[in-house]
C-alpha cells in the first residue's frame, strides 16, 4: 500500500485509490459516468484538447499564477520562509476556474449544452458560471440557503454571468445539500446535461479528473520553485474541504521528498457538529458516490458539520486524500475558525493580500510551521482563493466577537 | 428459494400480478408505520417496501426526501426500525423489503446488515446507490444468506450492462420507468411496454416497474406487461398528514390501495 508506484498510478480502472473511491452512484447515472470516463481518457491523449486548455489557462485565467515570497509575513512569524502560490490571482479569484474550464471543454466534446454545479463558498459557482458564459452553455448552480446568505457577493456575480442560482433549503442548507440537489437534477437531465463537480469528490471519474485539471497548480509551482530558489520546498501546506486545491498542489510532488500538510476546518471544537474535519475525526464510509472518510453517526447518517468558511463546510473529503492519509504520505491537521481568522488578518496586514477564509486555514498552519523552522526552510502555501467574498462576513463576525468579549 | 421467490411462484400460478407499496419507516413515527403496513397488507399489497430514512438520498425526489427528514427528525435509528419490523412481520402476509442506502449497510457491516434484517423479518434489499460494479461483495453475501438483492435497471442502462445486473439480482428486477428521481409523473413513457418485453426476453426473473406510478390507470397499463407495480411517492404523500390525523391518513391509504390493486391486470 505504501509503495510510491501506487501513489502516482491511482486510481485503478474502477476509480479506486486503495480501498477508497469507486462509484456508488445510482444506475441512472452510470451511463453518463462511463461516457465521461471515456471522453476524458480520449481528451487526455488529444493534443488539441490540451493546447486549447493551456491557451485558456494562459490567456483567460492569467496563468501561470506567481509564487510569491511573503517576506513580511515570514518576519512576523520569525523562522522559516513562507511562499505563496497565488491562485487568488486567477480570473474569478480562486483555483476553481482550472477545473471548470477543463470540464467545460469536455462538455462541448460530449455535445451537451446545459451545465449544473453545486457550490459552497460560491467560488466554484462563479467559476462554473464564468466557463458557461465563455462557452455559451446554460448554467444552473445549486447553493445551500445558508451559503446564499453568507456569500452574497458571489451569488450576484453568478446571476450577472447568466446562471440560475437555486437556493437549497433542505437539511443543513450548505454544500452537502447543494450537492444532493445537483445530483437529483442530473438524475433527470443526464442525457443532455453535464454536472461539473467542483472538487475531487463524487463517483469515478470525478476525483481523478478534477485532480488532473487542478494539477496545473503543483506542476507550475514545481518549476517556479526550481527557478526562484533552485530546489523544491521543504513543506507544502494547503487547506482541504473537498480537497481540490490540495490535490492539485500535492499530486505533482507526491513522489518528491517534500512534506505535505492538508489543513481541515477545526471549526469551534472537537465535538460532533463543531468542525468539518472528516480525516481527523471521521471514519471510512460512503457519501455522494464514493468511499472515503466521512462524518457519520453510528447508523451511517451524515452528521452536520461546521466551519467559518463555507468552502470547507463539508462532511466528506476526496477519496485520494483518504488514501494519502492511510499511506501516511500527507499529514492532515486542523485549524479552528479563530486561528483561520488570525491567519486572514496576518496576511492582510503584513502583505496587503486578502486571502479567502478557506486558504486562511492553510496560512494559519503554515505560520505555525514557520515559527518552528530555521530561516533556510521553505514553506509553500497554496493560497487557493482571494477573500473579497468573505470581507462582509468577517466584519459581521468581528462585531460578534467584540460583543462577546 | 426466498419468501419473495415463493410469492412470485404463487402469483404466477394464480395468474396475478404484484402490488408493492412503499413507506418510509418512522414517518411520522414507527407506530404509524406498523399500522400502515398492516393496512396495506390487509388491502392486498403483495410485498411492502420500507424506506430506511437516509440523510442524503440523491436518487429520491422531494416527497420521499422530506419524508426521510421527518423520520430522522424523530431520531429514529436502524435498530428501532428493525424492532418494529420484527413485530409487525409476524402479523402480516406480505414479505418486507428495505430500500436502503449503501452508506447505511456499509456502516452496519455488510454481513451484519443482512443478519439483522433477516432476524427482523425482512426478506430483501433495494440499494439504489450500489451499481453492479460495486455490488460484488454484498451480492455474494446476500446469495449465501438467501436474502434477495433487488437491482435496478433504468432507461439509460446500456444493453451490455443488463446481463451483468441480471446476474447479481435475486427476488425480482426493479425496472425504473423514467430517467430521473422518484416522484409522480403525469404520464409514463410510451415505450415502457417494449422495454419491459425486451428485458423479459433476457431473464426469467419477475420484473416490477416503479417511479412515477400513482394512478389506477398506470397500474393497469404497467401490470399488463410487467409482473408487478411499485408505488412510492403517492403513498408517502398520503402519510405526510398522518402526524395531525393518523386515522384519516390510514383510511386514505386503505382506499387508495383498494383503487390501485383493483387496477392490477390478471392473465
Amino acid at each position: 500500500m505504501s509503495s510510491s508506484a501506487n501513489l502516482t498510478n491511482s486510481p485503478d480502472d474502477h476509480g479506486r485509490f486503495g480501498m477508497f473511491g469507486g462509484r456508488y452512484a445510482p444506475e441512472t447515472l452510470t451511463f453518463a459516468l462511463e461516457q465521461l470516463t471515456d471522453e476524458y481518457a480520449k481528451a487526455k491523449k488529444d493534443r488539441e484538447f490540451q493546447q486549447e486548455l493551456d491557451s485558456l489557462f494562459k490567456n483567460y485565467v492569467g496563468r501561470p499564477s506567481p509564487v510569491y515570497h511573503a517576506q513580511r509575513l515570514s518576519q512576523h512569524c520569525g523562522g522559516g520562509q513562507i511562499w505563496l502560490k497565488r491562485e487568488d490571482l486567477n480570473h474569478t479569484g480562486a483555483h476553481k476556474i482550472n477545473n471548470t474550464l477543463g470540464q467545460a471543454l469536455l462538455t462541448r466534446r460530449m455535445g451537451k449544452k446545459r451545465v449544473i454545479a453545486e457550490t459552497g463558498a460560491g467560488q466554484h459557482g462563479v467559476a462554473t458560471s464564468t466557463a458557461c458564459a465563455r462557452f455559451g452553455f446554460e448554467c444552473v448552480v445549486y447553493m445551500g440557503a445558508e451559503d446564499v446568505r453568507r456569500q452574497a457577493p458571489n451569488v450576484n456575480s453568478m446571476k450577472l454571468l447568466g446562471a440560475t442560482v437555486c437556493p437549497v433549503h433542505s437539511g443543513s442548507k450548505t454544500l452537502r445539500d447543494a450537492t444532493n440537489e445537483a445530483f437529483r437534477d442530473w438524475m433527470a437531465s443526464v442525457e443532455s446535461t453535464h454536472y461539473i463537480i467542483g472538487s475531487v469528490v463524487g463517483p469515478h471519474p470525478f476525483p481523478m479528473m478534477v485532480r488532473d485539471f487542478q494539477s496545473v497548480i503543483g506542476n507550475e509551482a514545481k518549476g517556479q520553485c526550481l527557478e526562484q530558489f533552485g530546489r523544491l520546498p521543504d513543506k507544502i501546506v494547503a487547506c482541504v474541504g473537498g480537497g481540490s486545491n490540495a490535490a492539485g498542489m500535492f499530486y505533482p510532488f507526491i513522489e518528491d521528498e517534500v512534506e505535505l500538510f492538508g489543513v481541515e476546518a477545526g471549526g469551534k471544537g472537537d465535538g460532533p457538529g463543531e468542525h468539518a474535519a472528516p480525516l481527523t475525526y471521521g471514519k471510512p464510509g460512503v457519501l455522494h458516490g464514493s468511499m472515503s472518510y466521512v462524518m457519520q453517526d453510528s447508523d451511517g447518517q451524515t452528521e452536520n458539520v461546521h466551519s467559518i468558511s463555507a468552502g470547507l463546510d463539508y462532511p466528506g473529503i476526496g477519496p485520494e486524500h483518504s488514501f494519502w492519509k492511510e499511506t501516511r504520505r500527507v499529514d492532515y491537521v486542523t485549524r479552528t475558525d479563530l486561528q483561520a481568522l488570525e491567519g486572514f488578518h496576518a496576511l492582510t496586514q503584513n502583505e496587503g493580500i486578502l486571502p479567502a477564509l478557506e486558504s486562511s486555514h492553510a496560512l494559519a498552519y503554515a505560520m505555525e510551521l514557520a515559527k518552528k523552522s530555521s530561516p533556510e526552510e521553505i514553506i509553500l502555501v497554496c493560497l487557493s482563493g482571494r477573500g473579497d467574498k468573505d470581507a462582509a462576513e468577517i466584519a459581521r463576525l468581528a462585531e460578534q466577537y467584540q460583543q462577546k468579549s | 428459494m426466498s419468501r419473495i421467490d415463493d410469492r412470485f411462484h404463487e402469483l404466477k400460478a394464480a395468474g396475478r400480478k404484484a402490488f408493492i407499496p412503499f413507506l418510509t419507516a418512522g414517518d411520522p413515527d414507527l407506530d404509524f408505520t406498523a399500522q400502515a403496513l398492516k393496512a396495506l397488507d390487509e388491502e392486498g399489497a403483495t410485498f411492502c417496501e420500507i424506506g430506511i430514512p437516509y440523510s442524503d438520498p440523491i436518487a429520491d425526489g422531494p416527497v420521499i426526501q422530506a419524508s426521510y427528514s421527518r423520520a430522522l427528525d424523530q431520531k429514529i435509528k436502524l435498530d428501532n426500525i428493525f424492532a418494529m419490523t420484527a413485530t409487525i412481520g409476524q402479523e402480516i402476509q406480505a414479505p418486507l423489503i428495505t430500500m436502503v442506502s449503501y452508506a447505511i449497510i456499509y456502516k452496519r457491516g455488510l454481513k451484519q446488515y443482512i443478519q439483522d434484517a433477516q432476524k427482523s423479518g425482512i426478506d430483501g434489499a433495494i440499494v439504489p446507490d450500489l451499481p453492479v460494479e460495486e455490488a460484488g461483495p454484498f451480492s455474494a453475501l446476500c446469495k449465501e444468506a438467501d436474502f434477495s438483492l433487488i437491482q435496478l435497471i433504468t432507461p439509460t442502462t446500456p444493453a451490455d450492462r443488463v446481463e451483468k445486473i441480471l446476474a447479481t439480482t435475486s427476488g425480482f428486477l426493479y425496472y425504473v420507468s423514467v430517467t430521473g428521481i422518484t416522484g409522480e409523473r403525469k404520464t409514463l413513457p410510451t415505450d415502457l411496454a417494449d422495454r419491459v418485453k425486451r428485458l423479459q426476453e433476457k431473464t426469467t426473473l419477475p420484473i416490477c416497474v416503479g417511479f412515477g406510478i400513482h394512478q389506477p390507470e398506470h397500474v393497469k397499463t404497467v401490470s399488463a406487461v410487467a409482473d408487478g407495480v411499485i408505488v412510492g411517492s403517492a403513498f408517502v404523500k398520503r402519510v405526510a398528514t398522518a402526524k395531525t390525523d393518523p386515522t384519516a391518513a390510514l383510511t386514505d391509504i386503505r382506499e387508495y390501495t383498494q383503487r390501485m390493486v383493483a387496477g392490477l391486470s390478471s392473465k
